[in-house]
């Protein structure tokens, strides 16, 4: 595969480009949607994630990329780590972007019997899937409003459990599947099922740039790469090199950043004002916003960073209302501005 | 210059010469342009078009890989070759068609048929740059059909439209292999002019086209134009034929004449196109296309270029281009994307009857395990089971193959079995029911024994029925999604009639439930009887105009939603009330004087075969 586009030479799209930063820097933060229409860059910021991403460590041939210190996850089947016999090997290695197409199959998702194998050796043998692949790493969903709703199904059950288990065929395999889902689409062309939207940490909109000068430096700078790839991701090797330090030091940082009671206390009070469902609602503003305080280097998360990922954190889980037009962003913002102007 | 400008160009089509060049820049810049979306049914211009890119093509030495409109996913991106495989006792693996092509072009016939599946792998493959090609989608459907896919449109570069060509307006040779060779070797060092990529952008905006992905692609085409013509530069010619063949076909509006300069003559006004003999003579010189015949030698004055905005500029020089039938294909476009919102639902749809995928296994039949058929291995060990001995045999009677190979089980491609599937398509009838003191009392009782009598026959065919009913202030499940006929009698006998007509907050309940039952896998009827005068809105305050308002709003959500409608008008005279209300939610109006239950049964029957 060419080199992708490099994050850092994305232009604009805050909000879309700050989610892909903070689920990169706390993945159980679960996941981003990214809706919006088409070419407004959300393939090209997802597939550019690859390449800012530190490498991970993996263990030589094993097919769900486990990592070699085994306190860092459970393996399965497969993995070398498993057989115990010889010193395991590693290997750096990006960090996964698997593509789920649209119109998938159910084994090229959960993975089958390896046919190949069955048929000329008369083997058992899983063929792992794309969960498999997307282990530790990122899976895309590109119109993933337009998905079957058996392999969303298939999905939620994986994302829900961190692992995935087949029982088909005569094989009886678990492994783990631990990825954050990205999923893109045009709200145009279909909606998406609520439990699957609730599933995102986040939910961001992109917009078509409307203004010229930004369609022209996204213009000039497309054209620059095209032209000569090396070239110009060399020259943003540095800036994604800064961008690469700051979510390393934001992770390492992570489990120091505190919340204050007050912090939990209007985190709730917005979810109650919203009547959002559930508690995943609350423990993701929480998770987000302490990321963000991460990323910036603060100690402490405060009202500014519940406010700024509030929108995108909360704006999926309202309840929907068929007949409002206005959509449900207006009403967060209200809400929002009601809470705060409060403080 | 170009082969075209010697073919004496009396009576060709002004779009041809761009049409043709459209073939050479493809083959100048495959994987940059994205490819063309080319909407032409078969036929003389389609056959000249498709035959002048072939042929400059092959002469040189460019690949283009035929794809067939229902290729399958393992087509396109490789795999094992089963038949192969079994064949050879060894994994045999074939590259996909998408690999074969690198470097080249794809040409995809009847694009409009393909699956969005396969459409959605073509377009990943596009944006992932693994396999380097343009593609050539050509696109037949018909003015009430679907057209090729959005995600795939959007990524080619190029969109033709040859459909109003006649066959008598073309002519004149394809470009040479050489300038073909040549343009490829120079696109490496072709540069945008100045403000090249501003004008462009400019443009785009102000024909309303969102997609940034545009400007790009019309860049690409600028810089191939320029190669094609020998210059390492690009200039306005270039511009103003990437603005024809890329930006114009994505217009969504036009600016208004206000916005314009007022020197412009009314081929502002996309209502009134230039006629044929206009444009000539109100073609402002300042960047007119050297393609218009009479012009083809006039250079634009350098003074024109200091005036007016860019897009104003690019935008007057192409409108003078325009031709009526050009903006009726605009026009067209625009009724595509309309369509393509619906598409959605049909993928829904036809997801539902895709038996070889989903839904409950009903048995195995032959067959081989690709386009998301399972393979039933036990089922195709049996059929393989009877055979074993005589293959045994024959294989022993094979000097060249190994003994090893005897002790395993034999199975070769027509044992193969796969399972079938078979999805429910039960259908859930939805009442809604007027309850109000509105409605006559005598038509509930009219209801209610229709679908009592609707149950007894659902009972036997399996499928459900729900009643919402709406009175006073609140809208009501009385009965849910349900076959037992015992407790639909009880609720039914228990429905209270009098009050407000909350028509609304009924309509909303309704498409909630319409909802539920279609998650639930079933196809929703919606049967609503009423006389479409609320006078509750949907906060349940009393009003008649709010009230009306909120339940039209309701009414188009129903619409949006798609399932299959209904609307019994229950009025003592048919009324403008109940047709508005059933043209803003898409349902069939009925209007059934006197009705009694068994004729409202068998009109909710009829509708029920039709559907399904």
């Amino acid at each position: 595969m060419a080199q992708p586009y490099p994050f850092s030479a994305l232009v604009g799209q805050d909000a879309m480009i700050m989610g892909l930063i903070l689920v990169a820097v706390d993945p159980r933060i679960g996941g981003v949607l990214i809706m919006g229409d088409r070419g407004t860059g959300k393939s090209t910021a997802v597939r550019a994630m690859a390449g800012l991403l530190p490498k991970i460590e993996v263990v030589v041939g094993c097919p769900y990329g486990c990592a070699p210190d085994p306190s860092r996850g459970p393996c399965a089947d497969g993995c070398p780590r498993q057989a115990k016999s010889a010193a395991v090997k590693s290997r750096m290695v990006p960090v996964p972007v698997v593509d789920l197409p649209l119109g998938v199959t159910e084994d090229r998702v959960v993975g089958a019997l390896d046919i190949e194998r069955a048929l000329t050796s008369g083997e058992k043998k899983f063929e792992p899937g794309l969960l498999a692949r997307a282990n530790r790493g990122f899976l895309y969903i590109d119109e993933v409003n337009l998905l079957e709703d058996h392999i969303i199904d298939l999905l939620l059950d994986a994302a829900a459990s961190g692992e995935n288990l087949v029982e088909r065929e005569g094989l009886s395999i678990r492994h783990p599947a631990r990825f954050v889902l990205i999923g893109s689409g045009n709200p145009e062309e279909g909606d998406l099922r609520p439990q699957m939207l609730d599933r995102f940490g986040l939910a961001v909109d992109v917009v078509t740039p409307r203004d010229i000068p930004t369609r022209v430096e996204v213009v000039r700078r497309r054209d620059a790469y095209e032209h000569d790839p090396e070239a110009f991701i060399k020259r943003y090797r540095p800036r994604d090199g800064i961008l690469r330090k700051k979510i390393l030091a934001a992770q390492s940082r992570l489990p120091q950043i505190t919340v204050p009671d007050e912090m939990l206390a209007l985190a709730a009070g917005l979810c109650v004002d919203l009547g959002t469902d559930g508690l995943r609602g609350e423990l993701t503003l929480i998770r987000v916003a302490r990321a963000l305080a991460a990323f910036e280097a603060d100690d402490v998360v405060g009202p500014d960073h519940l406010r700024r990922m509030a929108p995108a954190a909360l704006g999926h889980r309202l309840r929907r209302d068929p007949l409002d037009d206005a959509g449900s962003a207006a009403r967060v913002e209200r809400v929002i501005a009601d809470r705060f102007d409060a403080l | 210059m170009t082969a075209l400008g010697d073919d004496g160009p009396e009576g060709i089509d002004h779009r041809w010469p761009d049409a043709m060049t459209a073939a050479a820049l493809l083959l100048i810049d495959p994987v940059g342009l994205g490819g063309v979306h080319l909407r032409a049914h078969p036929g003389p211009v389609r056959d000249a078009w498709l035959a002048a890119l072939l042929e400059m093509a092959a002469d040189a030495g460019i690949i283009i890989r035929p794809c067939p409109g229902q290729i399958s996913q393992e087509a396109l991106a490789g795999g094992l070759d089963l038949i192969a495989t079994l064949k050879s006792g060894k994994p045999v693996h074939s590259p996909g068609l998408l690999a074969q092509a690198d470097g080249g072009l794809v040409l995809l016939r009847m694009a409009d048929r393909l699956l969005p599946s396969v459409a959605g792998q073509i377009a990943a493959a596009i944006d992932r740059l693994d396999a380097r090609f343009g593609l050539v989608a050509i696109d037949e459907h018909e003015e009430d059909e679907e057209p090729a896919p959005l995600v795939l449109r959007d990524r080619l570069g190029i969109h033709l439209y040859l459909d109003d060509l006649s066959h008598r307006q073309i002519g004149g040779a394809p470009f040479h292999e050489d300038e073909i060779s040549a343009a490829r070797a120079r696109l490496q060092d072709v540069e945008a002019a100045d403000g090249l990529i501003r004008d462009l952008c400019e443009t785009a905006q102000a024909l309303g086209i969102a997609s940034v992905r545009a400007e790009i692609l019309a860049l690409r085409v600028a810089l191939a134009a320029a190669a094609l013509d020998g210059r390492i530069i690009s200039n306005d010619e270039d511009a103003a034929l990437a603005v024809r063949l890329v930006l114009l076909p994505r217009a969504t509006r036009f600016p208004a004449p206000e916005d314009r300069q007022e020197s412009d003559p009314p081929d502002d006004d996309p209502a009134t196109p230039p006629d044929e003999d206009q444009a000539p003579s109100e073609a402002p010189s300042d960047g007119a296309p050297n393609e218009t015949p009479s012009e083809s030698s006039s250079e634009p004055p350098t003074e024109s270029l200091g005036d007016g905005r860019a897009e104003d500029r690019l935008l007057d020089a192409v409108m003078a281009h325009l031709q009526p039938d050009l903006l009726a294909g605009l026009q067209k476009g625009a009724g595509d994307k309309a369509a393509s919102r619906s598409r959605g639902g049909q993928r829904a749809a036809m997801a539902k009857t895709l038996s070889v995928r989903r839904g409950r296994p009903v048995g195995v039949r032959p067959g081989l395990p690709r386009d998301g058929a399972r393979l039933d291995l036990l089922a195709s060990l049996r059929a393989a089971a009877p055979w074993q001995a005589l293959r045994r045999q024959a294989l022993h009677n094979q000097a060249d193959h190994g003994g090893e190979q005897a002790h395993r089980v034999l199975i070769r491609p027509d044992d193969l079995r796969v399972i079938r599937y078979k999805q429910r398509s039960e259908t859930a009838t939805i009442f809604l029911v007027d309850a109000s003191g509105s409605a006559a009392m005598e038509r509930l009782a009219e209801a209610k024994g229709a679908v009592e009598l609707l149950l007894a026959d659902c009972y036997i065919r399996r499928d459900q029925v729900a009643v919402i009913a709406f009175r006073g202030t609140a809208a009501d499940i009385i009965l849910p999604p349900t076959r037992s006929l015992a407790r639909a009698r009880r609720s039914l006998a228990g429905l209270p009639g009098g009050g407000g007509t909350p028509l609304a907050m009924g309509l909303e309940a309704l498409l909630q439930l319409a909802g539920q039952v279609q998650k639930a896998g079933q196809r929703p009827l919606l049967v609503v009887l009423t006389d479409g005068r609320g006078n509750i809105d949907r906060e349940g305050l009393p009003g008649r105009d709010q009230a009306k308002a909120d339940a039209m709003l309701a009414a188009r959500a129903l619409r949006h939603f798609g399932a299959a409608a209904i609307l019994v008008d229950t009025a003592r005279r048919a009324g403008l009330a109940a047709q508005e209300l059933a043209a803003a939610m898409g349902a069939d109006y009925v209007f059934l004087p006197r009705a009694d239950a068994t004729s409202l049964s068998d009109v909710v029957q009829y509708h029920n075969r039709k559907g399904g």
